[in-house]
């Protein structure tokens, strides 16, 4: 399994596909760190104004925490979107290519196939997810340097400098769990299809309109909402609560965790009884 | 000893009302060079991907190196090498790449000394480096026969190996085919559309068309079983073929020109047709019979057809 799971990240990282979720972090992140170096004083004061009325705010409250907290708002609906360019291709890729055969007449079993690629866009997501905590945390915090973290929520949060770096932490292994779940959607579309174009599409649809689903408060949308998992998804943010809503976040990782074992498994169950027609 | 490498029973596989096998029947024998025929949409493609397991059949039982395919498929598949129908690879790997990943899946130590030797063999070496986006359709063609003889299979099964290749391609493809029967002693079957290529090289056949075994035997077997087409040259063909109205040479004039009459009689009946065509003054300059499994193969499958 470890050889085939080293040949398909090889194979993954000598697609220029792949690299498309890297270079689109690697420009959007630092555009919004120097928009908000910039003029994120400017910002920071308008977001604040009613609560400056009755607060004193000491020291500098634009530091890279609330950078790098404002970076992860703006992206956790756009990540996705990144995952399932490769989800999409991980299947479906190889039968545009016709290399279905090749593989398929290997003496390797398609559970092995199916676990190996799913595992090798699985690390794709963490080091997706990796590269940007490594910009947005770790490069802020570098140039603007460390602080309080201010969260404008229903309430204002205010995190001493030395209780945010592990909100950050568990948010990030939040959203591998979540982004897991798109890329296990993707895979499942991957398996059904023989190019990666409509899985990629189908895919960013179904986001979306769940993100509209859920988005609309309507009576009867809002009672769907804990049944769409992007709902759960958004629950990362609860990290950055005080008290942190531990029941809120477990109940949503299990439903997560739920997507993903079942969504596995339907596309094991399809791609075991495929005809490689292609 | 059993030396059946392949045996097919009563295999069938069915795309919602299409039947594309249909209770089909092969053998293939240790050292056989089997020739597998068919016109299109006969099916072939469809059989060779339930041989591979690409396909699961709808019924029958394949059994390969006297093990049931479906229990046994890993084993089985780490002695056969195939290409299947045109070869892809990922294009975005050099030929040598392709080669190890395909050799790292199969779990056999194939060392960078035998990818080199097999690129060598099909003439590829000196592109090992190149990207096979950059391969011509005959070279991916040789790059998918060296994948397919990656791991020294026993069993070789080759689904149109030559198609796209130029005439010298074509030859060195043929000749390396028996270089593997003749002095590897390896088990091919050959799915092509060339004929020539299959009466040339293969020891025994078998035609398929719309799914079914139209017939299956050794290549001089079946050739024997038919009769010749015969050239004869003569000074008059209208008068030979008046001669020959009326008698049992009658039905088997197929077509005639000026100087030329051209019939299709057994070997035995060759000399005494020229006989009686001297007897009765036609001179007769030359007598040449073909027989050709092309022929015959249009022949079987119009049959069949009916």
């Amino acid at each position: 399994m470890i050889t085939m799971v080293g040949i398909e990240m090889s194979k993954l990282f000598r697609k220029w596909r792949t690299y498309i979720g890297f270079i689109a972090i690697g420009v959007l992140v630092p555009i919004v760190q120097i928009a908000l170096y910039l003029t994120g004083d400017r910002y920071l004061n308008f977001a604040t104004q009613n609560i400056r009325q009755s607060f004193e705010f000491v020291g500098d409250l634009m530091n890279g925490y609330l950078i790098a907290y404002f970076v992860l708002q703006a992206l956790y609906i756009h990540i996705p979107f990144l995952i399932v360019l490769v989800g999409g291709d991980l299947l479906a890729g190889e039968a545009t290519g016709g290399t279905y055969r090749m593989l398929l007449t290997r003496p390797v079993s398609r559970f092995k196939i199916i676990t190996s690629k799913f595992i090798a866009g699985f690390i794709y997501t963490n080091l997706l997810l990796a590269f940007l905590m490594l910009i947005s945390l770790f490069v802020s915090v570098l140039l603007f340097g460390t602080g309080e973290l201010i969260v404008l929520r229903s309430k204002v949060f205010i995190f001493a400098s030395d209780d945010v770096l592990w909100r950050f932490f568990a948010a990030y292994g939040f959203a591998v769990l979540s982004l897991t779940v798109v890329l296990s959607m993707s895979y499942l579309f991957s398996s059904l299809v023989e190019n990666a174009i409509g899985p990629i599409v189908a895919s960013m649809a179904v986001i979306i309109v769940f993100f509209i689903l859920a988005a609309i408060n309507v009576d009867i949308l809002i009672s769907i909402r804990p049944y769409l998992f992007v709902t759960h998804m958004a629950k990362w943010s609860f990290f950055f609560t005080d008290p942190v809503e531990y029941n809120e976040v477990i109940n949503s990782s299990l439903v997560l965790l739920a997507h993903v074992i079942v969504l596995f498994f339907i596309t094991l169950f399809i791609f075991k009884r495929k005809d490689i027609l292609s | 000893m059993n030396d059946r490498i392949i045996e097919v029973q009563g295999l069938t596989k069915r795309f919602k009302e299409l039947t594309a096998v249909d209770n089909l029947e092969l053998n293939v024998y240790r050292g056989d060079v089997f020739g597998f025929l068919g016109p299109n949409g006969a099916g072939k493609s469809t059989t060779i991907r339930m041989l591979l397991s690409l396909i699961k059949p709808s019924g029958g039982n394949i059994s390969i190196f006297g093990m049931q395919l479906h229990k046994h498929r890993n084993e089985i598949l780490r002695r056969i090498g195939a290409i299947v129908e045109k070869p892809d690879f990922y294009l975005y790997l050099s030929a040598y790449k392709n080669l190890e990943i395909l050799g790292k899946i199969i779990g056999t130590d194939v060392s960078n000394k035998r990818i080199m030797e097999i690129l060598e063999m099909v003439g590829l070496s000196k592109r090992y480096k190149s990207k096979v986006k950059t391969f011509s359709h005959g070279m991916k063609q040789r790059l998918g026969l060296a994948q397919a003889l990656l791991h020294d299979p026993e069993l070789i099964i080759l689904d149109e190996p030559t198609t796209g290749l130029d005439p010298q391609g074509i030859k060195e493809i043929r000749d390396l085919i028996i270089h593997l029967s003749k002095d590897l002693g390896k088990t091919i079957f050959l799915s092509s559309h060339i004929l020539k290529e299959v009466e040339i090289i293969a020891s025994r056949m078998i035609i398929i068309n719309k799914g079914k075994t139209v017939v299956e035997g050794t290549v001089s077997e079946l050739l024997e079983a038919q009769n010749l087409k015969v050239n004869i040259e003569v000074d008059n063909a209208d008068s030979a073929k008046q001669i020959m109205l009326n008698t049992k040479w009658e039905k088997c004039i197929s077509a005639s020109t000026n100087n030329n009459l051209e019939v299709e009689i057994n070997k035995e009946e060759i000399a005494e047709l020229n006989r009686y065509l001297v007897e009765r003054n036609i001179n007769v300059s030359s007598i040449i019979p073909t027989r050709s499994l092309e022929d015959y193969f249009l022949k079987i499958t119009e049959e069949s057809e009916k």
